[in-house]
């Protein structure tokens, strides 16, 4: 097991590197001036003085690796936008996505793995159906569109709630913060429930069906027994699946993020796309890169831990 | 005994003040303004987000040497005094310029303006090894004051600016450098970021907290020089909203007071829900550039007025709900400058297809038109279904127009470089709007051929010996009647020989509560938040 983890680690190094690399290739490789979104109207001229002194006349693998040694150290650089740090507003919108992040796997996941497993338990019954029907739905809908129709339905209708923004909250725990969070959780959780859910009553469902459930029944153990060996079985699929619908929740959504301006590290990359702000592009995309990476590695951890064959395999 | 009561009495009082005064702190509303910017502009002195950013945090937190009279909604904005009283020509140097400046003029930390902070401001942008030099203000102002070459102190009150040559539209230039206060700047330990957070202008706001990409608040300056200007609302609070669907929501929920740029659809519905909506045309052009170069059809003067007559402005105006503007010109009927041409651009398909017959082109041999278009961007309005519509109109009348979408930057990139530059993808043109604030960002920069790009924005490379001349002769005359007089033959010749395609004027639309009181929407891309407060 130890052996195996350690394995995993060392993988991921050359991973990340790779990630790095591609990340500045494919900002730079993109059409356009790395200046031109933050200069106003200057001439070309001016232009080429500007690039040199950001440091953005030099050679490409000269400036990849000046930004990598400096990255390597936690400095990535200032917003060619702001002068803010990139770490500081990395921080700032991976806290906010974060923050969202994990109330919508909370909603989500509870209520898709609750839904799911009695859906896949009462198979067949009216349960299942409205938990079908509803996860359909749920992986059918846009989460932007979503979006929109919560906004227009709790905002702009019944003017129950914010409709964009983290307001200024004086603490976490104030009802500022959590009613600027409750519309943009909703969106986000929609789709990781319904996959989660669909995904829990598929397992349940298949290992019902398996002979083993049998045997524990005649050996007159309790529905309830049996349901907690059932989920058991399920639990390394279903969590292989919700640690993915994490990664991909905690990774932000470029677009739910825009809906509701929430300033999370989707809506900062919209924006650094946007203005082409080079620092930040790359240092969002690393770190998003980087996230999944530690985000994969700690599922196969945890995968292994339920099920010792996956190390052994 | 009778201390300690007195002290106590004083508390009382003290306590009470602070009180009353807070409560009625409490009764003034603050102006919540949804912007259209996806970030909060820099706030150290020269904004970014373009003329956007002049709007929100340039003239909010800061004056120029001359500023805009921006009262009045009914003709084109003039300059107005701003930190300067009064500025003239030397008599024998028609380079120099001097500029008498206000006096009791202070900045928000408390220091004074005067010549010496001019000097300082001119040296942050422009004086490469000044410890207060930044390359990021630098970025925003330089494109927009070439003609500046140097400048000296004169006395306290008196600075003297002297461009490279002869130019009578360098008052208009100097709108666009604001001033910056060198004792905060020292406060702060030398460093821009910081002063960022704690700006220090003349304006009528101060700034008082900054959020990046979340929020701007601005408070009132009571102490604002101009008492005509001082703030009528204690807070301003600004908050980009780049969605446009987002922004109109946050009106109609209530987070947000005001919003620039409701999308058209939305409209309908603001407007029966009783929130207010203004527009007004404004000094932008929504053109096509096209290319003069030896291989281009554009230099057959036949075909541009063929193109011109080919489109249906109205039918544009329809599809941007009614708010935008028919373009006759680079410049709006309603501008001194417009002149008299003989050409009247209208829509005219007969008469388009009859000199596309005489230029040459006919079913059996098409004219192929192919120009860069942007999906988004700034003064872009709605890119992607306007030039679909043209696309229609030019193919009623035989031409093949060929949209080649590229993003904003690109676009942007492609006019720096000009013409037939590799960025440029082989296009004849680039649908690039463009401001027409003063002559020289409506004439000089685009049409002189000193300006032929990499040098200058004429993407074109418009080359015409008589335009050079009107724009010399324009630079030369410092009388401003006979200039602006001047300026309208330049800009008649420029229709007349239907330079560039000109299709439509953004007119801004604005939506507000209907609780927002003293708005005036002046025609020009800046405006002021001053006057603007929300009723109790």
């Amino acid at each position: 097991m130890l052996n195996y983890i350690i394995r995993r680690i060392l993988y991921t190094i050359p991973i990340a590197i790779g990630v790095s690399l591609v990340v500045f290739a494919l900002v730079h490789l993109a059409p356009g001036d790395p200046l031109s979104a933050v200069v106003g109207e200057v001439d070309q001229k001016m232009l080429a003085e500007m690039r040199a002194s950001f440091g953005y006349d030099k050679p490409l693998p000269v400036q990849y690796l000046i930004w990598l040694g400096s990255a390597l150290t936690g400095d990535m650089g200032y917003s060619l936008r702001t002068g803010v740090p990139v770490f500081k507003t990395l921080i700032d919108a991976a806290t906010n996505t974060i923050t969202i992040g994990v109330a919508a796997a909370l909603l989500g996941f509870i209520v898709g793995v609750t839904a799911g497993m009695l859906a896949g338990y009462n198979h067949g019954a009216w349960l299942d159906k409205a938990v079908s029907s509803a996860t359909i739905t749920g992986v059918s809908i846009p989460p932007y569109w979503l979006a929109i129709l919560v906004v227009i339905v709790f905002s702009v209708q019944l003017g129950w709630l914010p409709s964009m923004g983290a307001g200024t909250p004086t603490s976490t725990w104030s009802w500022d913060a959590w009613k600027h969070m409750i519309l943009p959780v909703i969106a986000l959780a929609a789709i990781p429930c319904a996959i989660v859910a669909r995904t829990a009553r598929a397992c349940v469902m298949e290992i019902l069906s398996q002979e083993f459930v049998e045997a524990l029944r005649a050996r007159g153990l309790s529905e309830r027994r049996i349901l907690l060996h059932v989920s058991r079985n399920a639990l390394p699929t279903v969590l292989a699946v919700m640690g993915l619908q994490f990664a991909h929740l905690l990774g932000g959504s470029i677009l739910v993020e825009t809906v509701f301006s929430w300033p999370g590290t989707g809506y900062l990359l919209n924006l650094a796309i946007f203005d082409r702000d080079i620092p930040v592009l790359q240092g969002t995309i690393l770190l998003l890169a980087l996230f999944f990476v530690s985000i994969n590695l700690v599922i196969d951890i945890l995968q292994t831990w339920a099920d010792p064959r996956i190390s052994r395999g | 005994m009778k201390t300690k009561r007195l002290g106590l009495i004083l508390v009382c009082l003290g306590a009470a003040g602070a009180l009353a005064s807070g409560a009625a702190w409490a009764q003034s509303k603050p102006l919540r303004v949804g912007m259209t910017l996806s970030d909060i502009p820099t706030t150290s002195g020269q904004p970014n987000g373009g003329f956007e950013g002049y709007r929100m945090t340039g003239y909010t937190l800061y004056d120029a040497l001359i500023n805009w009279k921006l009262d009045d909604a009914q003709g084109p904005s003039t300059l107005v005094p701003g930190l300067a009283t009064e500025w003239k020509i030397d008599d024998k140097d028609t380079t120099k310029w001097i500029f008498k400046l206000r006096k009791g003029v202070k900045f928000h930390d408390g220091s004074e303006f005067n010549a010496d902070a001019v000097v300082w401001n001119l040296d942050k942008l422009f004086k490469k090894d000044a410890p207060q030099h930044d390359a990021r203000q630098t970025a925003q102002a330089a494109g927009r004051i070439l003609s500046l070459k140097s400048w000296r102190k004169v006395d306290d009150h008196t600075i003297e600016l002297t461009t490279h040559a002869p130019d009578s539209t360098f008052p208009y230039q100097t709108t666009y450098v604001f001033y910056s206060s060198p004792a905060q700047w020292e406060k702060l330990g030398r460093d821009w970021n910081k002063f960022s957070q704690q700006p220090s202008g003349t304006g009528p706001f101060r700034l008082e907290k900054l959020v990046a990409r979340e929020r701007a608040e601005l408070v009132r300056n009571s102490n604002y020089w101009d008492a005509k200007r001082v703030a009528r609302s204690q807070r301003v609070i600004l908050l980009p909203i780049p969605e446009a669907t987002t922004r109109a929501s946050a009106l109609l929920s209530g987070q947000v007071d005001f919003i620039e740029a409701p999308p058209p659809d939305f409209i309908p519905r603001l407007k029966s829900q009783g929130f207010q909506i203004t527009s007004n045309v404004y000094p932008h052009i929504w053109p096509y550039f096209m290319s003069f170069r030896e291989d281009s059809p554009w230099r057959d003067l036949r075909v541009r007025k063929a193109v011109n007559l080919a489109i249906d402005r109205d039918g544009i105006i329809k599809l941007l709900g009614g708010f935008g503007a028919p373009a006759a010109g680079a410049v709006d009927k309603s501008s001194p400058w417009f002149g008299k041409p003989a050409f009247d651009i209208k829509y005219d398909p007969a008469g388009a297809k009859k000199l596309l017959a005489e230029a040459g082109y006919s079913d059996a041999k098409p004219l192929t038109l192919k120009v860069m278009v942007s999906p988004s961007g700034s003064g872009q309005m709605l890119p992607r279904p306007m030039n679909e519509y043209i696309q229609q109109n030019l193919k009623a009348v035989g031409i093949n127009l060929e949209l080649v979408t590229q993003d904003w930057e690109v676009l942007r990139n492609c006019r720096r470089a000009g013409a037939g530059s590799p960025i440029c993808q082989g296009v004849h043109g680039i649908n690039n709007s463009s401001a027409t604030v003063d002559p020289f960002s409506a004439f000089g920069r685009i049409y002189s051929s000193k300006a032929i790009a990499p040098k200058g924005f004429n993407y074109m490379h418009y080359s015409d010996p008589k335009v050079d001349a009107m724009v010399e002769t324009s630079n030369n005359t410092f009388d401003e009647k006979k200039r602006d007089q001047l300026l309208g033959e330049l800009h008649a010749y420029l229709v007349n020989q239907a330079v560039d395609v000109w299709v439509v004027h953004d007119v801004g639309p604005r939506a507000l509560s209907s609780r927002v009181r003293g708005w005036v929407q002046v025609k020009h891309w800046f405006q002021d938040l001053a006057p603007v407060y929300v009723a109790d």
